[in-house]
């Protein structure tokens, strides 16, 4: 799909923004659980390829909507892998050195009931993000 | 509370990089549709200069500036070159900036084409980066189809397309005379500056460099205005510096933090203070190229000028911490090394001046330095910074100037009481069996790989220091603390 000019790519940009934060969104017709992997080389390093195969089975063999994407760096090298996961109408939650057995819990602890689970990333700093 | 500031790394490890969808969600190409249908090369390039953004890759050139001169040069072909030969060890901002948001260098590459009238776009990067040059593909196949680049972008009339091209990995190569060469296919070796790439670069065409990083800031500040990115920063150094924050600390990581932040606030807030409870010795930033901060450096301002005045530069942000236990003549013995390894061997007073460095640094951590060779240090690093031609040379003694600055007393330590304090120079130091505590139970003898420790069962042993290797296997198998270093 060629864009041929400003507008047509103002129209894009304000469609798939839109459908980005449906997708975060409470009480939306698309919103769904959404878990990213950090997958650039020291996150690979440290096994999150492995991590990402898994949520993706697992959450479809149990059933459980999710948007299972791969991301860069969050900055957080000495936690890999680390996960983030958005549950519709709340605040993203990291978690770091996560292992398959870590992701089970992560799963069936956070992501169906909603329990805080250990390995969250505190974030004591304040980080402003733009675009 | 100290704060981090994302402008660079705005978009890794929130989008999905091999998805040009999710860049373009988060305004992505933006700012090049608006500067081909709204704005002049003049103005563009004046809200850059205007901005304060100065280059990234550690020289700290005004990028504004970088861009007016190419433009001004009359030719029929111009290039856009992406400097991501990154080769400081311990640094990898550039590669996570490739590997987490490559779409955001490719615009800026854009945007610099249409400014300085380049038409051809080339990325420099390290075969050595795999995943980085496999996501750029998939972007600049992406960005094609889109239309960002290939001919007549955006229906304005513009033309623009950007390949790869690979290094070797050699660290000269981050020099851009040195890079241009590569690219060309010809040896990796600098040349005299001027003429400056952005006169004659690239096949002897203006070529404009810029690093990663740099390109990556350009987006941002063209949609949010060059007022707000210079309202960030200190007075001569504006916007944000990524960090790889690594070595003896708590949170290894990467990090994008306002001009002016202190070591401090990063070392023990964001970095979360140093590993096991140990003291903070020195910071290193710059790579081979820069120095050690210290304790009494902790509260400056971070930015270009007070690294330069504290004797270290803020080179392309790689950040490691080192701790009581590391050698601050190992230190720069490793990095002298590194220097020597990598010097292009072009010019003489880096290619013989650096080896000789390495020869005094190695004579005095065996425990063989005189007060003399401090001296000789001293004045072959100044002859060395005055006469190299290029970067590499002119910048590689400034480890050794640094340390012998700020830890004389190790240095003097070394050659005077032959003695490493870290415990790193293995010339420096002895195992000893104290006879009080040996109770002769012969296991150090059998594990000595050297059958250095001889003695009668149920009597003490003794090491023959002539035989040791100080492997340390004695010292780890002994149950009665027997063992000590001197």
């Amino acid at each position: 799909m060629k864009i041929r000019s400003k507008e047509e790519l103002n129209k894009l940009r304000d469609v798939l923004k839109a459908k980005a934060a449906g997708l975060a969104q409470k009480d939306n017709s698309s919103s769904i659980i959404q878990v990213k992997v950090t997958m650039s080389t020291c996150g690979i390093a440290s096994g999150s390829r492995p991590i990402f195969d898994f949520f993706k089975e697992e959450l479809a063999k149990r059933n459980i909507p999710a948007k299972v994407s791969q991301s860069g760096c969050m900055g957080f090298c000495y936690a890999e892998p680390t996960v983030e996961i958005t549950i519709p109408g709340e605040n993203p939650v990291i978690f770091g050195f996560v292992t398959n057995k870590k992701a089970d819990e992560i799963i069936e602890r956070f992501i169906r009931k909603g329990e805080l689970v250990e390995g969250i990333i505190p974030q004591d700093y304040e980080t402003v993000i733009f675009n | 509370m100290t704060s981090q500031i994302r402008i660079a790394l705005r978009n890794c490890g929130i989008i999905d990089p091999e998805q040009i969808e999710d860049y373009i969600a988060r305004d992505g190409y933006i700012a090049l549709a608006k500067v081909l249908t709204e704005l002049s090369p003049e103005t563009t390039i004046d809200i850059i200069k205007k901005s304060g953004l100065r280059g990234r890759g550690g020289g700290g050139f005004s990028t504004g500036l970088k861009w007016e001169i190419t433009r001004k040069v009359q030719a029929a072909q111009k290039y856009v070159v992406c400097n991501a030969d990154e080769g400081d060890p311990g640094a990898f901002m550039d590669r996570s900036i490739l590997e987490g948001d490559p779409h955001s260098v490719l615009e800026a590459m854009a945007i610099n084409g249409y400014c300085t009238g380049g038409s051809k776009g080339l990325v420099y990067i390290r075969a050595e980066y795999p995943l980085a040059v496999e996501r750029l593909k998939i972007a600049i196949k992406q960005a094609k189809e889109y239309g960002f680049l290939g001919e007549n972008i955006l229906g304005a009339g513009f033309n623009f397309d950007i390949e790869i091209r690979f290094g070797a990995g050699a660290f000269v190569c981050g020099e851009e005379t040195a890079l241009i060469h590569s690219m060309e296919g010809l040896r990796g070796e600098p040349t005299v500056k001027p003429p400056f790439p952005s006169e004659e670069g690239y096949l002897r065409k203006p070529t404009n460099v810029n690093n990663v990083e740099t390109y990556a800031n350009i987006p941002v500040i063209l949609n949010k205005g060059w007022e707000w990115f210079s309202s960030i920063g200190t007075e001569k150094s504006k916007g944000t510096k990524v960090f790889a924050l690594a070595g003896k600390i708590n949170k290894v990581g990467l990090i994008e933090i306002p001009m002016g932040t202190t070591l401090r606030e990063v070392i023990y807030e964001i970095g979360g203070g140093i590993q096991n409870g140990k003291e903070f010795k020195a910071a290193q930033t710059g790579g081979p190229s820069g120095g050690c901060l210290t304790k009494r450096h902790l509260d400056i301002p971070i930015d270009y000028d007070n690294l330069i005045a504290a004797g270290s530069m803020m080179g392309s942000g790689g950040l490691i911490v080192m701790d009581e236990d590391d050698c601050m003549v190992s230190i720069a013995k490793f990095y002298l090394k590194f220097t020597v390894e990598e010097s292009c061997g072009k010019c003489s007073p880096c290619r013989i001046g650096n080896k000789r460095l390495l020869e005094l640094l190695e004579k005095i951590v065996q425990g063989n330095g005189t007060m003399e060779d401090l001296d000789k240090l001293r004045n072959l690093s100044t002859v060395i910074k005055d006469t190299s031609l290029c970067g590499l040379g002119q910048s590689s003694p400034n480890p050794v100037l640094s340390t012998i600055e700020n830890f004389y007393d190790e240095y003097s330590e070394h050659i005077n009481k032959k003695k490493c304090r870290s415990g790193v120079c293995k010339a420096l130091m002895q195992y000893l069996i104290i006879p009080d505590n040996c109770i002769g139970c012969t296991l150090c003898a059998r594990n000595c790989p050297v059958n250095a420790i001889t003695g009668e069962r149920k009597q003490a042993h003794l090491i023959d220091q002539e035989k040791c290797i100080k492997c340390g296997a004695c010292m780890e198998k002994c149950k009665f603390n027997a063992i000590i270093i001197n």
